[in-house]
């Protein structure tokens, strides 16, 4: 009987033992290196100010991502409106925040004070706190991005199906909620998912308006003790824990809409 | 229901319909008494399915007026200005009309049953189980009793085209109007489509049928109208517009039809 002998691949060979050797030599590199003090990672890991932090960051981003969805939603709307003035508010709304950079946006919330002293009856500096700032400046942002998001998802919903609702008597309200958004959910969920693991990381941005998140925490800190990349690293495992996480959650959400919507994209 | 029985269940008259310059309604007249099938053939783009988009409102019109069952579709009359209803009316209108659509327009998202249900239960709040109820015995009326909780993908064309005619009647409409219904079908599914129709003719449903599907149109249809460029070109009982045209025109269209069926 013959033996079957598969092709060689000896440039894919070596290619594997290239990357697999440069990746073992950083590995060690960083874990020998004199420089880097694991002690202090490991004693920063869980400590009280860096989990407050954490804590921080999640309700950032989680408040973010909630106004800038439903902000989202209703610039998507506006979008496609009839009207010349709606749309174009949207349209100018989503060129501003995202031609701009969130950095900029985040500096310009926190230091509103200068260009506002009251806002009606309170003092702006009682109003806007680092953190509303934070939230502010992100769920504006965000909203940018999500209205683009949510406008391409309601785009690829076939227009037979908002056609059928009107004309078994559904307003435009009702077909938008019951038919034409839970169809555009499925294009919406991928991007949308990118987006809060983009927003996820853009929370450390608001450092520089002494925020209270997880990269303030981390630089409260180093900046007392002058461990720098140490805190970094207690940093970025955490930045990647959440990233983690979420993308195991959009590939579920995923999932289960693809089961859902087994209409949408029939694959039999 | 106090008129005389003579009144139409539907009547156009001198509808005008234009898409920026182009005038694609020119003058359309009409009268469809309750019970009655009409056919519209014409060629593509003649303006059939505009006309039938105007009757549900679910095109604007530019000029004239279209009653069904005695009522002015999508506007009120102000002597001397038609006024566009708000929604509200427009809807409570669009909910009694039935709408059957070229490409069926199943909600793609919902079973079969979840879409036959779904605007009895969102526009007529009818409650569920009463719903439900209908929803059954319509789907096995169409023939399609065990795909009830099917999605619509799953369905062939004909399948998904029978499923759409249930959900059109489970709003219980005084008047339906079919899009083209067998257009994007394969040839051998497009007999069951047209045994549906053909049964809710015999039962006396109001029908007005946008079509190719001359023989259809010669054994159902009660009236047929030839469009072309916007304008009724012949009207009158099936067997004279097909089998004996008086125009030159619709003879040329009929031409092209012979021994197709």
């Amino acid at each position: 009987m013959a033996r079957v002998v598969a092709q060689r691949r000896p440039w894919l060979w070596l290619a594997s033992a290239i990357v697999f050797v440069a990746c073992a030599a950083l590995a060690v590199a960083i874990w020998r290196n004199p420089n880097i003090d694991h002690r202090i990672v490991a004693r920063y890991q869980f400590a009280p100010a860096i989990l407050h932090g954490l804590v921080v960051t999640v309700v950032l981003a989680l408040l973010s991502a909630v106004i800038g969805t439903t902000l989202g939603v209703a610039f998507a709307l506006m979008r496609l409106s009839r009207s010349a003035v709606l749309r174009g508010f949207a349209a100018f709304y989503a060129w501003l925040f995202r031609g701009t950079p969130l950095l900029v946006q985040i500096l310009f919330w926190g230091n509103l004070a200068l260009l506002f002293q009251t806002l009606g009856p309170f003092r702006t500096n009682d109003v806007m706190t680092p953190f509303v700032a934070s939230v502010v400046a992100l769920g504006l942002n965000e909203g940018a991005y999500m209205s683009e998001i949510v406008r391409a998802g309601i785009s690829a919903v076939d227009r037979g199906q908002y056609d059928a609702a009107q004309a078994l008597g559904m307003s435009h309200a009702l077909a938008m909620r019951r038919i034409v958004l839970p169809q555009a959910l499925a294009v919406i969920v991928p991007p949308a998912g990118n987006q809060f693991i983009s927003l996820l990381k853009a929370t450390s941005l608001v450092s520089v308006i002494a925020g209270g998140d997880l990269l303030t925490a981390a630089e409260n800190i180093s900046s007392a003790n002058l461990r720098t990349i140490e805190l970094m690293l207690v940093a970025t495992f955490w930045y990647l824990v959440l990233t983690t996480l979420t993308s195991l959650g959009q590939h579920l959400l995923e999932k289960r809409l693809a089961r859902a919507g087994a209409g949408i994209h029939a694959a039999d | 229901m106090s008129e005389p029985a003579a009144a139409p269940m539907l009547r156009v008259a001198g509808v005008h319909k234009r898409f920026r310059r182009d005038e694609v309604l020119k003058g359309i007249d009409l009268d469809v008494a309750a019970g009655e099938v009409l056919c519209l053939i014409g060629p593509s783009g003649s303006g059939k399915s505009t006309l039938l988009r105007c009757v549900n409102h679910l095109e604007s019109i530019d000029d004239g007026h279209i009653w069904v069952d005695g009522q002015l579709i999508g506007y009120r009359d102000a002597g001397d200005r038609l006024v566009e209803l708000p929604e509200r009316e427009i809807c409570r209108q669009r909910a009694a009309i039935g709408m059957v659509f070229q490409h069926f327009n199943l909600f793609a998202h919902l079973t079969v049953l979840e879409n036959v249900i779904e605007a009895p239960v969102a526009v007529r709040r009818v409650p569920r189980g009463e719903a439900v109820r209908l929803a059954r015995e319509l789907i096995g009326r169409v023939g399609l009793a065990e795909k009830a909780d099917a999605y619509p993908a799953r369905l062939s064309g004909g399948q998904q085209q029978r499923v759409a005619i249930a959900r059109a009647l489970a709003m219980q409409p005084k008047l339906l109007l079919f899009d083209e219904p067998t257009s994007a079908l394969d040839p051998e599914l497009v007999g069951e489509v047209l045994e549906v129709m053909r049964a809710l003719a015999d039962d006396g449903m109001t029908m007005v049928v946008v079509t190719h599907e001359m023989a259809f149109a010669r054994e159902v249809g009660d009236r047929v109208a030839f469009i072309d460029g916007g304008a009724i070109v012949e009207e009158g009982s099936s067997s004279e517009v097909l089998v004996a045209p008086r125009h030159e025109r619709t003879r040329a269209f009929l031409a092209r039809f012979v021994g197709t069926r």
